[in-house]
């Protein structure tokens, strides 16, 4: 099935929290969701019959500037059929359910977008830091962290 | 390797070596060093190649050990990240004296790529402990961890014992 066709099923069960479908040369085809019932949106996708997206090939995090936004890869075994969806939250409150309970892959990746970038997954299970010390301050792949001096006496830069 | 040579040239009549005596422990100590090694980064990949049959790098007489208590030197292969740093303090710590270090690579030598923007890499090991020899490169050819070896036996081979404040050779 075509991202576009996806497009049109989802937006007749889903409505307005379906955005947008973005269908640049320049990229994979993608749809933009809001955050709100994106839960209920994956389970669709991974439940229906039409769609079944059993396999979470990549969960990443992305600084936008005034949002975060998370990218998930999506891709159907039976079908044979890609996904690519996208959720953008603002920075000062980055908020989205965690699909964790959909794809157990989800818990690690996500574990490693909430420890670089910032976003914070709600409903996870155990969001602690997976690459950083769990003392470590601030997300660093953030456009605008600053870089500490030093980490438990040891000189950065 | 003064020891060395008078095995070569024999004192006259045979039988006889004549040497001071730290020389032959240096002599054993330079060729049987047991090592920590702790590979962080492609440079552990590289150093399995040294491990294998063509480089043979126990013809140095070295054998990996598990525990920071049997080693006499640690081998540092790759990035050091902060997180890692503190454990390899703490092993660096558990070792018996007397302790050596190699810091093998670019990244364990200076910081290599992560050198200006790195937010989590530690510029270069000899920040934390004091190392011995460099070995430079990215990752370093298996001949380059031959000279460093042969480096740390020389060292070794110079080191006094007894009065630690002479090297051996100088008056």
């Amino acid at each position: 099935m075509l991202p576009g066709e996806i497009f049109t099923k989802l937006k007749n069960d889903f409505g307005d929290a379906i955005i947008e479908l973005n269908e640049s040369p320049n990229s994979d085809p993608w749809i933009l969701v809001g955050a709100d019932q994106l839960f209920d949106i994956f389970h669709t996708l991974r439940d229906a019959d039409e769609f079944q997206f059993d396999y979470l090939m990549s969960l990443s995090g992305t600084d936008l500037g005034e949002n975060l936004g998370v990218v998930y890869h999506l891709y159907s075994m039976t079908h044979r059929h890609k996904l690519v969806v996208k959720v953008e939250v603002p920075k000062g409150n980055p908020v989205v359910p965690t699909v964790e309970r959909l794809w157990r892959t989800a818990d690690w990746h996500e574990r490693e977008a909430y420890d670089l970038i910032g976003v914070r997954f709600e409903g996870h299970q155990n969001l602690i830091r997976i690459l950083l010390p769990y003392d470590w301050e601030g997300h660093p792949l953030q456009k605008d962290y600053v870089t500490p001096d030093s980490y438990h006496g040891m000189k950065i830069s | 390797m003064g020891l060395l040579n008078r095995l070569d040239d024999p004192y006259e009549g045979g039988g006889i070596v004549l040497g001071k005596i730290e020389e032959l422990l240096n002599w054993g100590r330079s060729k049987s060093d047991w090592y920590l090694h702790f590979g962080l980064a492609c440079c552990a990949i590289e150093f399995m190649a040294m491990n294998a049959s063509h480089f043979d790098f126990m013809r140095f007489g070295t054998i990996p050990r598990t525990s920071p208590r049997q080693a006499d030197f640690i081998m540092v292969t790759g990035t050091v990240t902060f997180k890692m740093a503190e454990r390899i303090k703490i092993l660096y710590e558990q070792m018996a004296e007397p302790k050596y270090v190699i810091s093998v690579g670019s990244c364990s030598n200076s910081g290599g790529p992560y050198w200006e923007h790195g937010y989590h890499v530690l510029k270069g090991v000899d920040r934390i402990i004091p190392v011995d020899v460099y070995i430079p490169g990215c990752p370093p050819r298996p001949e380059a961890f031959e000279e460093g070896m042969m480096k740390l036996q020389e060292k070794i081979n110079k080191q006094a014992i007894f009065n630690k404040r002479k090297l051996l050779g100088t008056e």
